[in-house]
């Protein structure tokens, strides 16, 4: 069995695990209009933004210089998830502690600057650092070398989808036989050049309304916000857990798996369904063991429509509870699967499923039982967690709850 | 022209932080690099900025042998002092 034994959250509306859950709870949101530079000109100007993060009241000051924004905001969130689950890494064998995360966006802030300096004033005055601080793989690189651990590590890209990859990965880690795996997802990339990339897609939202931009289900959906932040695991062999005394455990990951779409313009459906109905079955779990959904909640009506399709499909027409609280947050990339489990086990442990905040009326053809309006009581055995990245990724992890 | 201990350690801080650690505030010149916890990068970084502020070119053979401060700044010295 593998468990989640520690937590570390850093969201635009929370820093740490308690404060992330009470504004989740509280419907508090931190879509703001993006403070990092004059975004004046820009088609779509509201972001879910960590304000108050200051990474050198967290981190040696040795690690400032060759590391982006979002490798400090994972370091940080690593360290946080490490405490909760009280690891002391000098009394375990670095070959038996793993990372495995996942990224979206790489260090687009801290290229931005290099570029600028590249093309300003001339390759010598390139960071060295850039070498590696722009590279998907540098979080799980800067997490292992921090905390001293050589165990298998990898780093997982598959967009929005990738964090619950790189987590299912960890637990495969896991089981070939390491029996302590840090993992996880974080993203930053509100630079100028990062925001200019989030715009490419087409799908960002173009309101100013902080409550109205993002309404995932909502017949009023019509885009997306792009944030920032993400959440770190430790995830271990109960049995190792168990030796080494672990103090508390949030829960089993308990099934995962990930399709991939047929081509664009093809008539298969997409491979959502396939993915949620493969992790349930990885689980040994039936669709009556769910008791909540955190959807994808893309809030582009076509794949709210698909993803709608694809619970009903599972579950039955509002067969099973339905939430997400990316319209909080934004959409956090690679961070978004990790927040997702960590808010999964937190319904888990309080009994309680928070509201999609801000969408209040769904399009008639979503037969889905989404939670508006107010945390709803429920007791959560089981959760099942989807996230779909663009290009074609879906993703599925089955969370369970584990009586001590 | 010359290069100072005290101004290596500058550099050294600008390019690889460590302001905050204790072991920079006593006399640095014969610690190691590695003790001081600077790897191969941040000399490498640190060999940039001195080629920008100082016009001195560290070749890389003798940057991967350097192993003290007093080492590097005997360096950037005697080419400061044969450019003169």
């Amino acid at each position: 069995m593998i468990l989640v034994t520690g937590m570390g959250v850093l969201a635009p509306n929370g820093m740490g695990v308690e404060r992330f859950w009470d504004a989740v709870l509280a419907g508090r949101g931190a879509i703001a209009p993006l403070a990092r530079f004059d975004a004046g000109r820009s088609a779509a100007r509201l972001a879910g933004q960590v304000a108050d993060f200051d990474a050198a009241e967290h981190l040696p000051s040795r690690l400032l210089p060759q590391t982006d924004v979002s490798t400090r905001m994972a370091l940080v969130a690593a360290q946080w998830a490490l405490d909760d689950a009280k690891v002391d890494t000098t009394t375990l064998t670095d070959y038996d502690m793993g990372v495995v995360t996942g990224n979206a966006s790489g260090g687009f802030e801290f290229t931005h600057r290099e570029f600028n300096k590249l093309w300003s004033l001339g390759s010598e005055h390139v960071s060295v650092y850039e070498s590696f601080a722009w590279f998907y793989a540098v979080n799980t690189g800067q997490i292992s070398i921090r905390h001293g651990m050589r165990g298998p590590s990898s780093a997982l890209v598959a967009e929005q989808a990738g964090g619950l990859d790189a987590i299912g990965h960890a637990r495969r880690t896991v089981r070939r036989g390491t029996p302590l795996v840090v993992t996880g997802g974080v993203d930053s990339a509100l630079d100028p050049w990062g925001w200019a990339s989030h715009l490419a897609s087409g799908s960002v939202s173009t309101s100013t309304d902080p409550e109205r931009a993002y309404l995932p289900f909502d017949v009023g959906a019509a885009g997306y916000v792009p944030g920032e932040g993400g959440a770190m695991l430790v995830v271990e062999d109960a049995a190792a857990a168990r030796a080494r005394g672990v103090p508390k455990v949030h829960g089993e990951i308990a099934g995962y798996a990930s399709t991939f779409d047929p081509p664009p313009g093809s008539d298969r459906p997409s491979g959502l369904r396939r993915a949620a109905e493969l992790a349930l079955a990885d689980a040994g779990m039936t669709p009556g063991d769910i008791d909540v959904v955190f959807a994808d909640a893309s809030g582009i009506p076509d794949r709210d429509r698909d993803e709608a399709a694809a619970i009903e499909a599972i579950f039955g027409a509002g067969g099973v509870p339905v939430t997400a609280s990316k319209p909080l947050t934004g959409r956090l990339f690679s961070g978004a699967g990790p927040l997702d489990i960590v808010t999964a086990l937190l319904s888990v442990r309080d009994s309680v499923i928070p509201p999609t905040a801000y969408t209040t009326t769904l399009a008639e053809d979503y037969r889905i039982d989404l939670v508006l309006g107010a945390p709803r009581s429920a007791t959560v055995g089981g959760a099942l967690v989807l996230a779909r990245g663009r290009w074609g990724f879906n993703s599925a992890v089955v969370v369970r709850a584990v009586s001590d | 022209m010359t290069i100072t201990i005290t101004e290596l350690r500058r550099i050294l801080v600008e390019c690889a932080g460590g302001e905050d650690l204790a072991e920079l505030d006593g006399d640095i010149a014969a610690v190691e690099f590695e003790e001081l916890g600077y790897d191969s990068l941040a000399l490498i970084e640190t060999a940039a900025r001195i080629q920008r502020d100082f016009g001195v070119t560290i070749p890389e053979e003798q940057l991967i042998e350097v192993r003290t401060p007093q080492e590097l700044v005997d360096i950037v010295n005697s080419q400061l002092q044969g450019v003169a």
